[in-house]
């Protein structure tokens, strides 16, 4: 999994190189349709773009091209269109809706014939395509920003909250299957026979997280090589995406400390759990909110100042991946992130104190599940 | 040096003693067998030697000295509980558990050989655990014990699950390590391989000592005042005996309390039957332990 992801970013890079090598240029095929003018003035701009209009004096003339596959398909301007701007369109394909390259041809043409010689060219050009809308981040002292932002931007942090998500999950059900199976095949007591309970929680903990870990860091160092390799291959959009700043050593911090708050619960979890499905039933509530952030992606997007972003940036099950996924809509404030992390590494040290107890307790205990109040009593008890 | 001291150890559980004010020690050199019914607090005493579980109270000390992770390579330990990762081999199996006594890869393979082949289970190096049959996963698990060459092995029902082949080996197995000036504690329901090997014992029942000591003088402390004869010919009345008790193969002379069975054995000769065989009788220590765990629990 670890070199999977980005040998497959790899190899699509590579197959895209090989494609293009031996495959020839897509060429964009003209089109010929037909139109027949009954309101009158409808005579010049017969080439838009790829689109070539053929003027038939009759309807009929038209059906009969177009029946014979002279023409893809045909228009009608009827007499009154100026005060209707009605036109009838005839095609033989089950399409009700014009394919955009000949609606856009078809409202050009009609324009351009409109205003013919009542503003100038240019004007006809402007009215045609009247917006190029480009937008410019500035910082807070005015200069243009570094990082300018949109979907350029979003889209590898989106990327990274889902593989830190499944990284997280996965490190911590491995943990937690793996004392699942120690204690079904009654392992538990010979390891304590070497190890404390506290050097085998550790032990585990540590462990495996280091492989997630590694896992992270050979994604991180391999999508800023691959992105500025996909961007010299690709060009186009993919040279306008982005790593936001920070983002590298966030995506590790908020790793760390995500992996380390489940993986604690999930050592909980596993020492209480009779089987290690019915612990991965029971870890499954705690790891459902991790995906909270990602259910409302979408409106983080729209409204990227509302306070609830606030709110899951600093609940320690949903901060890994609401911050990753915020780093590439806005600014997260530094205080946010203090904070953020603050309440993590707090529920980590609480967690892991209430785990050593149950793990203590709890680890020989084979064949059942202590009910919710033995746990509780137990934890008072120390 | 002691090889364990256990002082007024006690453990409950919700409100309800397990262990109640245990104390025993285990010298260097001999096997000594911990002996009860069921849920005498057996395992929770060996969990607290083994520092798996902590006492509420009193001390333990292996080895002359705390246990620590340290320390506790030192001992061998196979739990009443006990398993192997079934997806690994015997000789991964093996290897890995011994590193965690410290053994690193090299010596751990060549000591595994070496028990593997004393164990017959060499042909079984590189099967997974999951091939092996329940007997030989028990006798990998006794190889786990004592690859690490401890100085003291605790071993909770370690004949559960073996052939009487299995069993044979393995009680030579103690004796060896016996005979090697180590300590060997026996945790079994078995009273006749505990009469055969252990020195001396210790039988609790709800968590307390009903029985301590050297296991010859446990017996003859129980011993009745009988004697075991076999004869040919009449045997009349014989002064000082109060009961004659028939079995199979031989009758049992229940003594007055004034005479003793040399007393008995004299003037048997007296009556001129053929003695063919004359022992005191002693009680099997199956028989010792209902009649101390049974008075218990009446």
């Amino acid at each position: 999994m670890t070199l999977i992801v980005p040998l497959v970013a790899l190899l699509a890079i590579g197959g895209f190189q090989f494609i293009s090598g031996i495959a020839a240029p897509p060429v964009v095929e003209e089109v010929t349709i037909g139109y027949v003018d009954k309101s009158g003035g409808f005579e010049g701009y017969t080439q838009q773009d790829k689109v070539n209009l053929v003027r038939f004096d009759t309807q009929d003339d038209a059906t009969e091209a177009l029946v014979e596959g002279d023409i893809k398909e045909y228009f009608v301007i009827p007499p009154d269109y100026i005060s209707t701007g009605v036109v009838s369109r005839y095609t033989l394909e089950k399409q009700l809706v014009a394919p955009d390259d000949i609606a856009t041809a078809i409202r050009n043409f009609l324009l351009s014939n409109l205003l013919e010689g009542k503003v100038p060219a240019a004007t006809v050009d402007r009215v045609e395509a009247p917006l190029n809308l480009v937008t410019t981040r500035l910082t807070e002292t005015g200069d243009i920003a570094p990082e300018q932002g949109g979907f350029g931007n979003f889209i590898i942090p989106v990327v990274f909250s889902l593989l830190l998500s499944f990284s997280i999950v996965f490190s911590s059900t491995y943990l937690l299957q793996g004392l699942g199976e120690e204690k079904e095949n009654r392992l538990i007591e010979i390891l304590l026979s070497s190890v404390s309970a506290r050097q085998l929680l550790t032990g585990k903990v540590f462990g495996i997280g280091a492989a997630g870990l590694a896992q992270v860091v050979v994604w991180v160092i391999s999508a800023s090589v691959l992105l500025s390799l996909a961007a010299s291959t690709f060009g186009g959009f993919i040279s306008i995406i982005q790593l936001p700043a920070n983002f590298l050593v966030l995506a590790v911090v908020y790793f760390i400390l995500g992996y380390l708050l489940f993986a604690v619960l999930s050592a909980g979890i596993g020492a209480i759990s009779s089987s290690s499905r019915e612990g991965q039933q029971l870890i499954g509530i705690f790891t459902l909110p991790l995906f909270i952030p990602l259910w409302f992606m979408s409106l983080l997007m729209l409204f990227p100042n509302n306070p609830i972003w606030v709110v899951l940036t600093i609940f320690p099950v949903t901060a890994p991946v609401e911050v990753m996924i915020r780093l590439g809509v806005s600014d997260i404030p530094a205080w946010q992130l203090a904070a953020s992390i603050a309440v993590l590494v707090l529920s980590i040290i609480g967690i892991l104190l209430l785990t050593i107890r149950v793990f203590r307790t709890y680890l020989l205990m084979y064949g059942k599940r202590p009910k919710f109040g033995e746990i509780i009593r137990s934890l008072r008890s120390g | 040096m002691l090889a364990a001291e256990v002082n007024h150890i006690f453990k409950s559980y919700a409100n309800k003693a397990v262990v109640n004010d245990l104390s025993f020690s285990v010298a260097q050199g001999e096997i000594f067998g911990l002996i009860g019914p069921n849920g005498a607090g057996k395992t929770t005493t060996i969990r607290m030697m083994m520092d798996i579980i902590k006492p509420d109270s009193g001390d333990v000390t292996m080895l002359d000295e705390k246990l620590s992770e340290a320390s506790k390579n030192r001992l061998g330990y196979l739990p009443e509980e006990r398993g192997l990762y079934r997806k690994l081999t015997t000789i991964d199996s093996i290897i890995y558990l011994a590193s965690l006594k410290g053994m690193d890869r090299h010596s751990a393979e060549e000591k595994a050989d070496e028990l593997l082949n004393q164990t017959g289970m060499l042909p079984h190096k590189r099967k997974k655990i999951e091939e092996l049959s329940q007997g030989m996963g028990q006798i990998i698990q006794f190889i786990v014990t004592i690859i690490h060459d401890p100085e003291l092995v605790i071993l909770d029902e370690p004949f559960a699950g073996l052939d009487p082949v299995n069993t044979e080996l393995v009680k030579r197995m103690f004796v060896d390590l016996r005979n090697q000036g180590k300590a060997v504690i026996l945790s079994t329901h078995r009273m006749n391989e505990v009469e055969e090997l252990c020195d001396r014992i210790l039988m609790i029942d709800n968590g307390r000592t009903v029985l301590y000591g050297n296991l010859t003088e446990i017996k003859s402390r129980y011993r009745s005042s009988s004697v075991i004869l076999d004869f040919e010919g009449e045997l009349g009345e014989v002064p000082g005996v109060t009961e004659k008790r028939t079995h199979k193969g031989y009758v049992e002379l229940v003594l007055d309390g004034n005479t003793t069975p040399a007393q008995i054995l004299e003037r048997l000769i007296g009556t001129g039957i053929v003695i063919n065989r004359f022992e005191v009788a002693t009680p099997s220590l199956n028989e010792i332990f209902l009649k101390v765990v049974g008075k218990n629990h009446e």
